[in-house]
């Protein structure tokens, strides 16, 4: 059961560490789709280690179950949902940060 | 550590509203509504309230939102400049508030165990419904049973709340079914995702209506799932998809029976000579009578708030996809 604390601590810790960064970037970030990209990060990856986390504290229960099938959840509907953000802004007419200044050059001269 | 939470997320909440008050942008708005409803979720959920949780997060946070997003397609993301004076306004707010206030300096404590709320009905649930209803979940007892004719009200107002949207937006005709595609047809992500999502979100959505009786949920909340699952699939494939589906007319069929059958089951009860939604009357065993006599009005509430819901949603998808064709 050491162990298996452990390694559930080392995930949490780590999931709290990309959940951290994830908000850091959604407000330092230059653009749109480099800030999705910032959430998109707590959204997957940050919320599947602690979840996973968390699934090792359970004691193998229903809980247990409930918890898998959360972590199964998101790991579909998060990269879609940060998928389909950036894919109708791309459609919107959005322009990265690169294009936008290719765009302003271009003007200048 | 539960109160630092609390007063966290109260923050949150006080930080969310005022945002609401002073941002423009109608869409943004509409968003931190939604973000507004998950943490008073989140607050019920501290509070051991995990049924007013429930809803909150799926009526709140769920479908309001995408109600209120379809709204702002029909009626633009801006808010109209305000010309007039504020004085006014604010001076109303100010007495309100202070009497408000005031009217609060005369509550018991809060928290207090010898509060009336604390001394009067609440005991008696917690003593006797285990006896008289017998389910685990005292809330559905409460709502279903002890105040059923509330709930019946509550189902009422639902009901009602459609027959206002239809009456003023119409139902789609027809004809309009030839209109042009909608939905994200390029979106292949979308798609084969809310192929793989909708039957679960159904199969969940039923499990939250027939366990409510043993967990959290019941009729309001599975009814909203159900709607959600039609929504998305909406949404995705387009409306001219989802009417094949289910369609508006079996929508308002489907919204009335709800009603019905949870009024008839009170009627039956009367018949069968108790009260009107006098469960106990329903079966030999009082116990078992009260379970048939829950289980079918939840499935009644669930239907009708399943069918206003989506009757909602088409009424103003409609009304977006027509101003769209013009």
């Amino acid at each position: 059961m050491f162990i298996l604390d452990i390694v559930s601590s080392l995930l949490l810790i780590a999931g709290v560490f990309f959940g951290l960064s994830g908000a850091i970037g959604l407000f330092k970030f230059p653009d749109f789709f480099t800030r999705v990209h910032a959430a998109s990060v707590t959204d997957s990856i940050a919320a599947i280690l602690i979840i996973g986390g968390l699934l090792l504290q359970t004691s193998f229960d229903l809980n247990t179950a409930k918890l898998f099938f959360i972590l199964l959840f998101l790991m579909l509907t998060s990269p879609t949902a940060s998928h389909a953000l950036a894919k109708s802004a791309r459609h919107g007419g959005l322009l990265t940060l690169a294009e936008t200044n290719k765009d302003k050059q271009e003007q200048t001269h | 550590m539960a109160e630092f939470i609390d007063l966290v997320l109260l923050a949150m909440l006080a930080l969310t509203a005022l945002r609401v008050i002073f941002l423009k942008d109608l869409f943004a708005v509409v968003m931190l509504f939604g973000i507004y409803s998950f943490l008073s979720a989140l607050i019920f959920v501290n509070l051991d309230a995990v049924d007013v949780a429930f809803t909150e997060a799926s009526v709140g946070a769920g479908i309001s939102t995408v109600l209120m997003l379809v709204t702002l397609a029909l009626t633009g993301r801006t808010e109209k400049e305000n010309k007039r004076s504020t004085v006014l306004p604010l001076l109303v707010v100010t007495v309100t508030g202070a009497a408000l206030i005031y009217g609060t300096l005369d509550m018991p404590p809060f928290g207090d165990p010898n509060n009336p709320i604390h001394q009067h009905v609440a005991p008696r649930y917690i003593e006797e419904s285990p006896k008289e209803v017998g389910l685990p979940n005292m809330v559905t007892s409460v709502l279903a049973s002890y105040r059923g004719f509330d709930t019946l009200g509550e189902t009422v107002v639902v009901f009602s709340a459609a027959i206002g949207v239809i009456a003023l937006l119409g139902v789609r005709r027809r004809e309009d079914l030839a209109a042009e595609e909608s939905g994200f047809l390029t979106h292949h992500v979308l798609r084969v995702v809310a192929k793989m999502l909708i039957p679960l979100i159904i199969l969940f959505a039923l499990y939250v209506q027939f366990h409510g009786d043993f967990g959290p949920g019941g009729g309001f909340q599975a009814g909203v799932i159900a709607a959600a699952a039609f929504i998305l699939y909406a949404l995705v494939f387009g409306l001219p998809q989802a009417f094949s589906v289910v369609g508006a007319k079996f929508l308002q069929l489907m919204a009335s029976f709800g009603v019905l059958l949870y009024a008839s089951v009170g009627l039956y009860s009367m018949f069968k000579g108790g009260q009107f939604l006098d469960y106990s009357k329903l079966a030999a065993d009082p116990v078992a009578g009260q379970h048939y006599g829950i289980i079918i009005i939840e499935l009644g509430v669930g239907i009708t708030v399943f069918a206003v819901m989506l009757s909602i949603f088409y009424a103003f998808g409609s009304q977006v996809e027509r101003s769209n064709v013009k």
